[in-house]
């Protein structure tokens, strides 16, 4: 194993800030934050609609406020494969609104309150992650 | 005013993302890639999310209510069944196949990507799919 473009200072401030949107949303609006939940139940459910839109556009709006104050152009780098998209994107989809959670959901404020699901669920995705990536590394 | 708050919380989650590089999926790959050239930084953004929300949300848990609604709103499933186990492994695959879980998913549609949108498309596909079979 070698450690490669590890910046951890960055990646503590963006989770701090994470945390704090997770306990102000519970704190105000009584709410778990799950991002998964949030835009499966915008597609499917009309409970608190409006909120859970919201907050999808919270999270567009992110980026642009982000580049107005830093002065800053984020970059990223994505597959360009319509096949592996797709299916990545369906894979997802599925996977998450079937287990009730994603990264946020489960990972954040699922292990914030001691849930044993959530404990479970994030280190049965976290070790299929690496081991998806194993398998396309090989291949 | 909660309206208010989901907008402002959406703006601070989506900030975090960026901040933090999850919303690249490169960096996201990077930290799934534990058996090769590993980037740990990903880690430290969990560490960061649970070290606010961990202590907040145990000390206002037996409030009586939230601030701007009527009564907190708790999971209270606790099964540990196939729904959760194979849910996470398919959602474990397709994370590590793109590099995109469904926050950073829906934050980078900002940067006017196509890979990005088709993601997203996708991945409300399966959300309604898993909807309708379940």
């Amino acid at each position: 194993m070698n450690i490669i473009n590890f910046t951890p200072l960055s990646a503590l401030t963006g989770g701090l800030l994470i945390g704090l949107s997770v306990i102000l949303f519970f704190i105000l609006n009584g709410r778990m934050v799950g991002i998964s939940g949030i835009a499966s139940d915008f597609l499917i459910s009309k409970d608190n609609r409006i909120d859970n839109l919201l907050f999808l556009i919270g999270l567009i709006l992110g980026p642009s406020i982000y580049t107005f104050f830093s002065g800053q152009e984020i970059e990223i780098s994505i597959s360009n494969s319509l096949f592996l998209l797709i299916g990545g994107g369906v894979l997802v989809g599925f996977g998450t609104r079937l287990s009730s959670g994603c990264t946020s959901g489960h990972g954040i404020s699922g292990i914030s309150r001691f849930s044993l699901r959530s404990i479970i669920a994030t280190i049965t995705f976290m070790i299929v992650g690496i081991l998806t990536v194993l398998v396309t590394n090989i291949l | 005013m909660n309206k208010i708050v989901s907008l402002f919380c959406g703006i601070i989650f989506g900030i975090g993302l960026v901040i933090s590089e999850m919303i690249n999926p490169a960096k996201v790959l990077g930290f799934l890639n534990l058996f090769g050239e590993w980037d740990p930084s990903l880690a430290f953004v969990m560490i960061g999310a649970l070290i606010i929300s961990t202590p907040l949300f145990h000390l206002f848990k037996n409030k009586e209510k939230p601030l701007f609604s009527l009564n907190f709103s708790i999971p209270k499933n606790k099964e540990i069944d196939k729904k959760l186990i194979i849910g996470s492994v398919f959602f474990g695959t397709g994370w590590g196949l793109i590099g995109l879980c469904p926050g950073p998913a829906i934050t980078s549609i900002a940067l006017l990507n196509a890979s990005s949108a088709i993601f997203v498309v996708s991945m409300f596909i399966g959300f309604y799919i898993a909807s309708k079979t379940n």
